[in-house]
């Protein structure tokens, strides 16, 4: 083999190896859901107020697992939403949530989780009406939760309550109109920068172990994190 | 040179190599094990919290001692080795042929065989005294306390001091929570325990296998679904615990943790009785207590959820009888 097919081949193989590199740390590493970004315009510190907006819809048409359940922020400048999980508030700001629940109903694994728990006055608004525990057993009450467990932040969100809205739920993601009900709340968020993680605790991964896999363990879906910054 | 190292080798006239090592050995594993009972293991894992903490923090500071002196032998032959009987300048010639001893052979199968023994033995009084030594012993345990009950009536049963205190322990994704039935029942994400009394973790799970490990009480038991595993302990000091998930349990296993309190038998009280009040509207909603946590055990399933088809929590609860999954 003569000296420059041998240069030749050690480059194609050199470049090959780079260009395989790249390709793993930016499929791997740096794709993914983006961080929706609260913090604009607010400066840090007691007194300072955002306010975000979620949604979570029975399905999701925007990705190749059209059967997961999913939450979508809003973006606060475009007022688009987005398919993340991921959002970012300024430290120690009070954060004011407005969660719109397209799913159904589903009874919680623990119904311990029924309780609101770590917002301001440990109450949640559902369609304005105040309320401190939902039965998820009794009454077609409860679609999803929004919990960061490290603040000990618990909200159950309400599902729209009645059988005819449950069968004729929205089919399109993100979701613009069908039955839903509005839930809002505050929270003290931490005044320690990081990343804060949060999750649902209704079983609705449906057909994964005991129904915790799939969207349940997934960024961009029923979990992420909350970054803080400082 | 060569001659001479053979004839030092085989004890021929030079100095007894023997007695020098065990000497230098003598020394420094009295130091070692000096330095390792008084110095290090008061700080040894995972500390005297409970007594079963201190039974653990005992049992590795013997281990160490035992240990120690082995490593300073192994150390100290290797060292003494490397300097007496390196190759010298023109020594080229073969070491002197290594015979097998009988006597050192013996005295080292004997030497480990009494050691294993009895830290066998060791290790089941351990077990025995200390009602388990903190670890989670499934649900028949056979150390148990006095006092200590197995059925979920028993541990309904309104605690007092001096009694066994029953705490269940609900491991989900990515939480513990902390039921008490001999004080009305009352779930909560906080661990308080009063320091003085035993306890009984009765360690369940309600999704996938989990593990509960409460560091400073030297507690640390599997936290399975359908199964009640036992665990005691008895606080013996005020405090704070550090509770870890030491199972991997899925995507924020990691972050799976919590901290709880020793608390003197007054705070303690205080504290049941304000949790009591303050989670009573939930406390309503949960299933009956049971020894493990089945939530398709509430039977007020509402209209809607069964005209909708539901018949419990959403993906399938995992029976006990029966843990296949699809």
């Amino acid at each position: 083999m003569s000296l420059p097919v041998r240069v030749g081949t050690l480059l194609v193989a050199f470049l090959a190896v780079v260009g395989g590199a790249i390709f793993v740390v930016i499929q791997y590493f740096l794709a993914g859901p983006v961080v929706v970004d609260y913090t604009a315009g607010v400066t840090p510190g007691a007194g300072q107020q955002v306010s975000i907006v979620l949604q979570e819809d029975p399905q999701n048409t925007v990705t190749n697992h059209p059967d997961w359940v999913s939450y979508f922020i809003q973006d606060p400048k475009t007022r688009q939403w987005v398919h993340t999980t991921l959002f970012r508030v300024p430290a120690g700001a009070t954060v004011h949530v407005t969660i719109l629940g397209y799913d159904g109903c589903t009874p919680l694994r623990n119904p311990f989780w029924g309780k609101v728990t770590g917002t301001v006055g440990n109450v949640e608004f559902v369609n304005g009406k105040p309320t401190s525990v939902l039965n998820s057993y009794a009454t077609c009450s409860v679609g999803h939760t929004f919990s960061i467990p490290s603040i000990n932040l618990n909200v159950p969100v309400a599902s729209p309550t009645t059988l005819a809205a449950n069968s004729n739920l929205c089919g399109t993601s993100p979701c613009t109109s069908g039955p839903h009900t509005t839930v809002t709340f505050s929270f003290k968020a931490p005044t320690t920068p990081g990343d804060y993680f949060w999750q649902c605790r209704i079983p609705c991964g449906l057909g994964y172990l005991d129904g915790f896999g799939g969207p349940m363990q997934t960024i961009g879906y029923m979990t992420g994190q909350m970054e803080v910054a400082s | 040179m060569a001659a001479e190292s053979q004839a030092q080798v085989a004890g021929q006239g030079g100095p007894s190599h023997g007695r020098r090592i065990l000497l230098i050995w003598l020394i420094l594993a009295i130091a070692g094990d000096l330095l390792i009972w008084f110095a290090l293991g008061p700080h040894l894992p995972p500390g005297n919290m409970t007594t079963t903490a201190t039974e653990e923090q005992g049992a590795i500071k013997l281990m160490s001692v035992l240990s120690a002196p082995v490593l300073v032998l192994v150390l100290t032959y290797f060292v003494y080795a490397m300097i007496v009987w390196r190759r010298r300048d023109g020594d080229d010639e073969d070491g002197p042929p290594i015979h097998g001893s009988t006597r050192v052979q013996a005295a080292w199968i004997v030497g480990t065989t009494v050691i294993v023994l009895a830290l066998a033995v060791f290790g089941t009084v351990s077990l025995w005294t200390s009602h388990g030594a903190g670890a989670g012993e499934g649900p028949a345990p056979i150390w148990n306390p006095p006092g200590a009950v197995s059925t979920a009536s028993a541990q309904q049963t309104p605690w007092a001091p001096g009694k066994v205190l029953q705490v269940q322990v609900v491991a989900q994704q990515w939480r513990f929570t902390f039921r008490y039935p001999g004080l009305g029942g009352f779930e909560t994400t906080e661990l308080m325990l009063p320091e003085g009394q035993w306890v009984q973790f009765n360690v369940t799970s309600i999704d996938v296998i989990h593990s509960f490990w409460a560091y400073q009480l030297g507690v640390k038991a599997d936290a399975n679904p359908g199964v009640n595993n036992v665990a005691y302990t008895k606080p013996t000091q005020t405090g704070l615990i550090t509770v870890r998930c030491a199972e991997l349990c899925g995507l924020w296993h990691g972050a799976m943790f919590d901290y709880g309190k020793v608390v003197t038998l007054a705070q303690f009280q205080a504290w049941a009785r304000a949790s009591k009040t303050e989670l009573a509207s939930v406390t309503s909603l949960l299933p009956p207590y049971a020894t493990t946590y089945d939530s398709t055990a509430i039977k007020q399933l509402g209209p809607v959820l069964q005209k909708l088809g539901l018949t419990g929590a959403g993906g399938g609860y995992y029976p006990p009888q029966d843990p296949a999954q699809p």
